[in-house]
């Protein structure tokens, strides 16, 4: 019966070509514009590391007096001091540790003639690799010695290894940065989370390449190099010191194996705060632990705009529903003679439904299969526009199937009205009108 | 024209009837907004700018030794005014819209600090010497620096310049002090306190808010030595006429490199920087115009299709209507006004969905109210695109023959 009803329909939208191809356009061109927005929003709201974001946290306190004008909003600081950072990283109440800032620096090729060039760095601890995920391709990352002692020791990036050594085993090579000459330790595997959530609140990009090289936090300060973003909350005597300075820049992770350690480290956050309100080094007592999503969803990772073309797309779908709607109808309206022979020949108002919604849905899977090209289309032009995340735009098999869903519910949605009126229509008068 | 026939015709057409009128509503809603999000836009890409955009072009120095600036920096604007067609050149620490921001909080009185509520957050611009010229500021009351300012002036531990001059912006001098000349007042961020020497007329910060955000000029300008500048004047301004410019920028570009091996030197002009600022802005602008004319096309055709069915079921009325008398005028004015009424009804519901959208997008994102006018413009633009769609359906239905009425459907 399907396989009638199939032909039917067929034959039903051969015959008025013209407005066939109007639908199934509308259609493809609403999911098309929807497909493509939802992709970059799953894209730019995904978890950079699902098998790890669960059990990383980022500790936030106050440092600043009370009264002060840099209060936004009450939200805490972004950042932590070097002091509170350091008092946090050394008490060792979390599995893993580390506080981190982004620097650049200048790298100098080893090639004869080659000319320096800037990457982005990290400074960090020894931990940053095992509680990010981050493997090794040749080597390891360097030891909380290394760290004390400010050993200039530094881990470089696949890419970086690739332009630098034509991606041989490095280790052991020295790479000279800032002018200075480091030790690489290890050589990374591709790694490069999407959003990068470790540099939110440090001044760099949320999308895009990982980064290049990564220091010792001591070993790159005892060479000047600079953070990339730094807040103060005080007037500051001595800006060459960030170290003492009032003056927050350095992003602190923690991983917390269950939920008791996290309401353990809650604890030991909110002493922490209290200890330095009767020392007299803070006045607030505030802090905040969130873990990776939610201190995501807190910095508004995702761009505004990127939300209201989703909005956008979804209004413009429904309208082309609603088009598609309008037009089925009219169609149907004009064909009610023929349903009148058919149910006077003996078929059911149910078989009239399916036959509608048959045909409806041929539309609908039409108007997906175009509107996949016009999704990949759309999402080829984003790969081409300016924004930090363009290149990472690429339709993932779940959406591929997603096309499929929403074009079948938006034109089973679009046929239910005229397949609905069809049934109803009495026989007897489309016959008499003939 | 009578329009009961019409409305006592609409009532049989139920459903279709409401389709358009849904359609049409839902098109005005998204335009209206739409519109204004793209107004926005358009706003900020243009947020004037009073420094010689179209004659700079910016070469940005890094990597070399802070403390060889005395010697390199007047040995890098030499090379630099030797190149031809050069008119100016200085160093500066920062550009506008280059999102290279140092930014700290600044008040009117004695002791007023980063820290007090009443200070108000400044983007600081140090300029080497002959810095003014070079970007072009002009300079509405007061004078600007002379050589004295540049020499004198430097960076110690603070990050706050030991200088005693400034210039402010227009809108920074109306703000900090409303209703009085600034220049002779004193910006203090303690210990610091700066004399305003001069006001010039606006430039943006390295890093804006929105179109109307109220801090986008909020800006003061520094005088800086070569020598004490300890590595904050990076960004080379070779300013010229506008035809010189990207020849400048590739030449300004080598001579720096050649002269500074141990640096990274990376040319631009300022038009670069400020499409580079706002690339993101333009590219949603542009996504925006793409939807409104594809939503207004499915919209037009879907009249089209709707009416077109329509005269084709009606083709027999027609023909009894012609056959007593209407004349192709009526049988247009007919299917015109019905699609008139409905647009109507459209943009009656599409305004008041469109108001209720920007209400929300207002309490859900940085959203500014849409002026008023946007939605009867939003209708105008419906109510002509619906009589443009419904006017080929109308014209064959106008030219249905008479004698139609006499055949059986």
């Amino acid at each position: 019966m399907l396989v009638y009803y199939l032909d039917l329909a067929v034959r039903s939208l051969r015959r008025n070509r013209v407005l066939t191809v109007l639908m199934v356009l509308a259609l493809a061109l609403g999911i098309g514009a929807s497909i493509t927005t939802l992709t970059v929003l799953r894209l730019l709201s995904g978890d950079p590391l699902p098998q790890k974001s669960a059990r990383l946290f980022y500790p936030q306190l106050d440092p600043s007096p009370k009264n002060s004008a840099i209060d936004s909003n009450g939200r805490l600081p972004r950042t932590m001091g070097y002091v509170d950072a350091m008092n946090l990283l050394h008490a060792h109440r979390a599995t893993r540790q580390a506080v981190m800032a982004l620097t650049q620096a200048k790298i100098m090729p080893p090639q004869a003639h080659a000319h320096p060039f800037f990457s982005d760095g990290v400074m960090t601890t020894a931990d940053f690799f095992a509680m990010f995920d981050a493997g090794f391709q040749y080597g390891s990352g360097w030891s909380a010695t290394d760290d004390e002692g400010g050993s200039q020791v530094v881990v470089i990036a696949s890419f970086l290894n690739d332009k630098l050594f034509d991606g041989a085993d490095s280790v052991g090579r020295m790479v000279r940065l800032n002018d200075h000459d480091f030790r690489v330790v290890g050589v990374l595997k591709p790694w490069a989370p999407q959003p990068r959530f470790y540099t939110l609140g440090l001044g760099g990009d949320h999308y895009g390449d990982g980064d290049a090289v990564f220091l010792p936090l001591k070993a790159a300060r005892a060479l000047k190099m600079g953070p990339q973003d730094t807040e103060c909350y005080q007037a500051v005597d001595d800006f060459t010191h960030l170290e003492t300075a009032p003056c927050q820049w350095l992003g602190l992770w923690v991983e917390l194996d269950d939920s008791s350690a996290v309401a353990s480290y809650r604890r030991f956050l909110d002493g922490y705060v209290k200890e330095q309100v009767a020392l007299g080094r803070f006045q607030r007592t505030d802090s905040s632990l969130l873990d990776l999503m939610g201190w995501l969803r807190d910095q508004h990772v995702v761009p505004d705009d990127v939300r209201l073309q989703v909005y956008l797309a979804f209004g413009f779908l429904l309208i082309c529903v609603v088009n598609t709607v309008g037009l089925l109808l009219a169609k149907c309206l004009r064909r009610s003679q023929e349903i009148g022979v058919r149910r006077a020949l003996g078929a059911t108002r149910r078989e009239i439904f399916v036959q509608f919604m048959v045909e409806a849905s041929i539309v609908g899977l039409a108007g997906g299969a175009l509107g996949l090209a016009f999704a990949e289309l759309g999402l080829f032009g984003i790969r081409h526009q300016p924004a930090q995340y363009a290149h990472l735009a690429h339709l993932d098999p779940a959406m591929f199937a997603f096309t499929f869903v929403v074009a079948l519910v938006a034109s089973l949605i679009a046929g239910l009205l005229p397949a609905w009126r069809a049934c109803l229509l009495a026989p007897a008068p489309q016959l008499k009108a003939m | 024209m009578d329009i009961r026939p019409i409305l006592a015709s609409l009532r049989r057409h139920r459903i279709p009837a409401l389709l358009i009128v849904l359609e049409i509503a839902l098109a005005c809603a998204v335009l209206c907004n739409a519109v204004f999000m793209i107004s926005q836009r358009v706003a900020s890409i243009h947020l004037p700018n009073a420094i010689d955009e179209a004659g700079i072009a910016e070469v940005t120095l890094n990597g070399t030794d802070p403390e060889l600036a005395g010697s390199d920096i007047p040995r890098n604007l030499a090379a630099l005014r030797g190149l031809p067609g050069v008119q100016a050149a200085a160093v500066v620490s920062t550009l506008p819209l280059s999102q290279n921001n140092w930014g700290w909080g600044f008040g009117t009185k004695p002791g007023d600090a980063l820290t007090d509520r009443s200070s108000r957050n400044v983007s600081m611009y140090f300029l080497g010497s002959g810095g003014d010229a070079a970007l072009g500021l002009q300079v509405l009351e007061g004078r600007s620096f002379n050589d004295g300012d540049y020499a004198d002036s430097h960076f110690d531990k603070s990050p706050l310049p030991e200088t005693h001059v400034v210039l402010v912006t227009r809108s920074l001098a109306g703000k900090m002090w409303p209703g009085q000349p600034a220049v002779g007042k004193t910006l203090y961020a303690t210990p610091h306190y700066y004399t305003v020497i001069g006001v010039v007329a606006d430039v943006l910060r390295p890093y804006i808010g929105d179109a109307n955000s109220p801090a986008n000029y909020d800006a003061a300008f520094f005088p800086m030595s070569a020598a004490g500048s300890k590595g904050a004047l990076s960004h080379y301004v070779v300013r010229s006429a506008p035809r010189d410019r990207d020849r400048l920028v590739r030449e300004a570009e080598q001579k720096i490199a050649d002269l500074n091996p141990g640096g990274v030197a990376h040319g631009r002009g300022y038009p670069e920087i400020r499409r580079r600022y706002f690339a993101d802005m333009s590219s949603m602008a542009w996504m925006l115009v793409l939807v409104c004319v594809v939503m207004l096309a499915v919209t037009a055709f879907g009249i089209v299709g709707l009416t077109s069915f329509w005269v084709n079921q009606r083709r027999r009325q027609i023909g009894i209507r012609r056959a007593v008398g209407a004349s192709r005028a009526h049988i247009l004015q007919y299917f015109q006004t019905e699609n008139f009424l409905l647009s109507t009804g459209g943009v009656a519901l599409g305004m008041a969905l469109a108001f209720g959208i920007n209400v929300y997008l207002m309490h859900r994102y940085e959203m500014a109210r849409m002026p008023w006018f946007y939605l009867p413009a939003g209708a105008i633009a419906l109510w002509l695109i619906g009589q443009a769609s419904v006017l080929g359906p109308a014209l064959r239905a106008a030219a249905v023959p008479p004698v139609v009425a006499t055949r059986s459907a």
